[in-house]
Order: structure tokens, then C-alpha cells, then sequence
């Protein structure tokens, strides 16, 4: 057993691919058995992270440990008790589900009747009986990233890394995904997920790490990083976006803060430290003849954390670098 | 299929996924022969979901056999009849030294897939995905060396080592190109793409095969060629795997043939194991 109560511990992670800083001293602590989401735009450096603590790639400087081992002197240690599930499904598109679940638990050490045991649990467990026999080239993306967590699996990990593991699916698939994630965490397995989800963020972490371009900007539970911006926001949306300046006064004088102008020609929003206020503005707009068609106060999302951490929506950053090096 | 509207939830119930997750216990790590031996299994599944690939290894040499041998028959021996004498044997060296290098393809594929980032980290015995996959190519190299011989019999090739002779020639030819595919295996970890592990591939073998002694003896060559001819390897192939199919194998043609494979073999796999390793790991 490590000497501290972490899972993963890392001091002031730098990666430079060529010219391009890639990773400019990260810090990160996941404690046993708790999910860290690490959050951040295309190119914030979130899979040179994961990638480095998986040792598949090696750092520049600073350190980091997984349950106590140091991932580039102890490689082997880490590999023998964490899993990968990456960005691109790493599963074998010519070969069934059911032959790339053998072949995995095959190079793990498995014997033949042990591996098809194993393979059949994990199929059946993973809702992909059905499609055990069909070549992987013709599975769903959804499908694919299940195959490719129980690949991961096989062996249950102390810890897992799953970068990225919904994206590009369907509603339904995602929540999928979430709750094979669930059932791990409940299982003791730690899991450090990085997603440019916010949302994703929301549903599964118990602690968040905001990373962009390199850099940390943000570490916290999610109360903390949502406080840290605000007590609530009011979303207000109109029947009319003409009469947006109009609302935007009233709200800004009856809140007494400033309002932010949505991408949505009708939408506004303002972050509130005094919630009574707010009841008034609703009555203040319909006194003036505006129309309303969504009114509501809420914890501010973490787009709008984002937002007030790095002065832009998450989706609107520009890729830096790479993300797969 | 419908799709129920409204229960976006779980995708099994809870027991059934809490118990899959509880497997803790590690088995041993496999041995080298049996990492090996699933990763050729591997290679032998996708030649049974993708039969079309074998096109390759049965309508090349079919194609190639008989274009040289009518084409070039009757100039290079007088007839087609001894030319079919001389060439099966260089023939099959020839393409099997072609095959090899899909194995290059292989490797490049499987790396921009992802699917070698899992490789890389289980904790099996790292050479294993290179020699599985040579070793599932053996059988694409027998199949082609099957279709080549029997054509050549029908074209008239009488080998005078007999079936014994034939035999270890096969053997000889399967160690060669087994040897072979180190070089091709470097190509493919160091390529970017498929399109220039093909390229490269390419114009590396294509004067590898032809200044050789494959097609024509080389005593009609200017000195200069005929030195660069008797060291290369595809060369001391052929003169082995000719001299034990016609029964006239001198003890020489062994040496050189099994002196090739392990300089290509000392050479290349470590090269290609360092490469490896080190694959995007700095």
C-alpha cells in the first residue's frame, strides 16, 4: 500500500511535443476511489495527461504516481493494475466482439476455456450478447465503447483512465456509459475521466480539474467551483429578441448586476447573489409588456463556470494542439 | 426495431454488471510462446472474416508465373519449357519477398487504429505482436508457395530433389521470409501512413527482387552488378531453395541462405524492437 490516501498524484506534469508546450505543470490529486473529472477544451491537454499516466508516454518533467508507483521508474507496477479506454476505441474492427474480448484476456494471461468464460460474462454484462458474433466494423459507436470499456476490464482495475469515453455518442449510449461508470466506482475502482462535457462532468464527478491550455485554472467539487462564480443564475428567455435591450435594463437595474448578452438572440442571463430580486424582475418585465417564454433560477452550469474561469465558452476555444501524440 | 421512448436507463440490471466488475485477481503473465500464439490467432481470424484477402497471395504469383515465364522463356533459356526450370523456384522467393510486406501494412494499421495502445499496455511479452503476426502470415506465405508450385508443375517444372527436396525448400522459404519481414516491420512502425509504408515497401523490394539471380543468371551481368547481386539476400534464397528443389543443393547455398536470415534477423529486430519501445514514448 502508498504511503498517502491517493490514487494518483501529480507535481508539476510538463510535456513538450517539438516546439509546442503541450503540458505547462500540472498538478493533480485523485483520491482512492473517487472519480476526478479532468475537464477542458480540444487541446487543453487532457489526453497527453492521461496518456503520460498510463505510461504510454513519458513526461519532460515533474512526477507522477499511481497508487504509490512512479510511472516512468515503475512502469510495470502501473500497468499491472490500471486500465486505458481511449479517445479512438481500441478494439479490433476485423475481428467479433467476442474474439477481441479472448484475445485480450488471452495476452492477460488467461487460458483458452478461462478467457471465453471471462468473454462471456463481460458480453452478456455489457449488453452485447447479441452482437457477440458480429465483426466489431459493423457495431454502433455505442457499441464499440462499451467493447472497448469491457476490454478495459477484464481484469478490474484499481484504476481506470477513460478518456474521453463518450464522445461522439447518442444520448442513450451515454447514459450507458455513465452507469457501467457508476457501477465501477461502487465496485472501489478509482476512475479519472476527461471529457470536454460539461455535463458529463456533473453527472459522474465528485471532483473537478479545469485544465486549458496546459495550465490548471480550476480544481474543486463541483459546489465549490459553482459558488466560486456565483450563488445562482436567472436564464430568461423572450417570446420577442427585439425586445432584448429593453430586458437587459430591466434586469440589470432590478438585479443591480451586469447581464450577459446569450448567443441566443432571446436569451439572457445574469449571475445573482441576492435570489429575492429575483421574483421582482419577472413581475418588472411583464409590467413593461415583454413577453417571457422561459424564466428560471438556477446553480450556475459549468459552462458558465468556464466561462467566468477563462473569459470563453468551452466550446469556443480554439484546438491548441494535437490532442493524440 | 423499436425503441422504447421513454426508459433511457441502465443497459442491464445491476447485479449482473456489479459481478463482472469483481474480477480482481490477476492470472499469470502469459509466456512468450502463448502472447505469440493468440496474436497469430489473431492473424488467422481475419483471414477467415476476410477471405478476399488472400487474393493477394494466390493471383499475384499466378499472374507473375506465367507473364515471365511466357514472356521471357523463350529469349533467356530458348524455351519456355527449361526457363519454367530456372524460375519457379526464384519465382516463389520473389513472391513470397512481396507478401512480406503486407506484414508492414499490418503493423502501420494497427497503430493508427489504437488498437496497439492496448497492446502497449498489457503486461505480455512486448515482441509477441510482431512475431504473432508473422507467424499467422505463414500462412498466406505456404498458400502462395502451394499455388506457385502447382502451377509450375502444370507449366512443365520437374523438380529433380523430389518431394523431400521441395519440402525443405518450403522450410528454407518460410525461415527467409519469416526473416524478411523484420525489415518490413521497422517500415511499418516508422511510417506515418499506409500510403508510405507502400511506398517505401515498394522501393525497397522491387530492386531487392530484380537484381537478383531471380529471373536471369547474373554471369551475363557487368562485374559491378554481379557482386551487388551475389550479396543480396533474395539471391542467396533463391540459389538455396533452386539447389534443393533440383536436387543440386550444395552445402554453400545453405550456408548463405541461413547467414542471410540471421543478419537480417540480428540486425532488423532489434532495430525494430527499439523502435517499438520507444514509440511515441518520448
Amino acid at each position: 500500500m502508498p504511503p498517502t490516501g491517493y490514487a494518483i498524484e501529480v507535481n508539476d506534469l510538463r510535456k513538450s511535443f517539438g516546439k509546442v508546450e503541450v503540458l505547462k505543470g500540472i498538478n493533480l490529486r485523485v483520491e482512492r476511489g473517487g472519480l476526478l473529472a479532468l475537464l477542458g477544451p480540444n487541446g487543453a491537454g487532457k489526453t497527453t495527461t492521461v496518456r503520460i499516466l498510463a505510461t504510454l508516454l513519458q513526461p519532460d518533467s515533474g512526477t507522477a504516481k499511481v497508487l504509490g508507483h512512479d510511472v516512468v521508474r515503475e512502469a510495470d507496477s502501473v500497468r499491472r493494475r490500471v486500465s486505458l479506454t481511449g479517445q479512438f476505441a481500441s478494439v479490433d474492427d476485423e475481428l467479433t466482439g467476442m474474439e477481441n474480448l479472448i484475445m485480450v484476456a488471452r495476452l492477460l494471461g488467461y487460458s483458452w476455456s478461462d478467457a471465453k468464460t471471462r468473454a462471456t460474462e463481460l458480453i452478456n454484462a455489457f449488453d452485447l450478447a447479441e452482437a457477440s458474433n458480429r465483426l466489431v466494423k459493423n457495431y454502433s459507436g455505442g457499441m464499440r465503447r462499451r467493447l472497448d470499456i469491457a476490454a478495459s476490464i477484464i481484469i478490474t482495475p484499481d484504476v481506470l483512465f477513460l478518456d474521453e469515453p463518450t464522445s461522439g455518442l447518442d444520448p442513450r449510449s451515454r447514459r450507458q456509459v455513465w452507469d457501467i461508470v457508476r457501477t465501477l466506482l461502487a465496485a472501489g475502482t478509482t476512475v479519472l475521466l476527461t471529457t470536454q462535457y460539461l455535463e458529463e462532468a456533473d453527472q459522474l464527478a465528485n471532483r473537478i480539474v479545469i485544465i486549458d491550455h496546459g495550465t490548471v485554472i480550476a480544481d474543486g467539487t463541483i459546489g465549490e467551483l459553482k459558488t466560486s462564480v456565483g450563488s445562482g443564475t436567472v436564464h430568461v428567455r423572450l417570446y420577442d429578441p427585439k425586445d432584448r435591450p429593453a430586458a437587459e435594463q430591466i434586469m440589470a437595474q432590478t438585479l443591480g448586476v451586469a447581464v450577459h448578452l446569450e448567443s441566443d438572440p432571446a436569451a439572457l442571463s445574469a449571475q445573482v447573489s441576492n435570489p429575492e430580486r429575483v421574483a421582482s424582475t419577472l413581475s418588472n418585465l411583464s409590467q413593461a409588456g415583454i413577453s417571457v417564454t422561459d424564466f428560471s433560477l438556477g446553480q450556475p452550469s459549468l459552462d458558465e463556470v468556464f466561462l467566468a474561469l477563462t473569459g470563453q465558452p468551452a466550446e469556443d476555444q480554439p484546438a491548441a494542439t494535437e490532442e493524440y501524440a | 426495431m423499436t425503441t422504447p421512448q421513454t426508459t433511457l436507463t441502465r443497459p442491464v440490471d445491476d447485479a449482473t454488471l456489479r459481478k463482472a466488475f469483481s474480477v480482481r485477481e490477476r492470472p499469470a503473465r502469459p509466456s512468450a510462446l502463448s502472447a505469440s500464439l493468440a496474436l497469430a490467432w489473431r492473424a488467422l481470424l481475419k483471414i477467415k472474416h476476410v477471405p478476399f484477402q488472400l487474393f493477394d497471395v494466390t493471383m499475384f504469383p499466378i499472374m507473375m508465373t506465367v507473364m515471365f515465364t511466357f514472356l521471357f522463356g523463350g529469349a533467356i533459356a530458348g524455351s519456355v519449357g527449361e526457363y519454367v526450370q530456372f524460375l519457379i523456384p526464384g519465382i516463389l522467393v520473389m513472391t513470397v519477398s512481396m507478401i512480406s510486406m503486407y506484414t508492414a501494412l499490418g503493423i502501420n494499421t494497427d497503430i493508427s487504429k489504437g488498437i496497439f495502445d492496448r497492446f502497449r499496455s498489457l503486461p505480455f511479452w512486448r515482441p509477441a505482436v510482431l512475431v504473432g503476426a508473422l507467424l499467422g502470415d505463414s500462412v498466406r506465405y505456404t498458400l502462395a508457395s502451394f499455388v506457385v508450385i502447382t502451377l509450375g508443375l502444370i507449366l512443365g517444372f520437374r523438380p529433380g530433389g523430389g518431394i523431400m527436396g521441395v519440402a525443405l525448400a518450403l522450410v528454407i522459404l518460410l525461415l527467409f521470409a519469416f526473416s524478411l519481414s523484420w525489415i518490413w516491420t521497422l517500415i511499418g512502425l516508422l511510417m506515418k501512413t499506409p500510403e508510405s509504408v507502400m511506398m517505401v515497401s515498394s522501393m525497397a523490394s522491387f530492386p531487392l527482387t530484380f537484381a537478383s539471380n531471380v529471373f536471369v543468371d547474373p554471369t551475363t551481368m557487368p562485374s559491378w552488378l554481379q557482386a551487388v547481386v551475389s550479396v543480396n539476400p533474395i539471391t542467396l534464397a533463391a540459389s538455396a531453395v533452386r539447389g534443393l528443389m533440383h536436387g543440386t543443393v550444395t552445402s554453400g547455398d545453405i550456408a548463405g541462405v541461413l547467414i542471410a536470415c540471421a543478419v537480417l534477423v540480428g540486425v532488423f529486430a532489434p532495430l525494430t524492437m527499439y523502435v517499438y519501445r520507444n514509440k511515441n514514448a518520448h
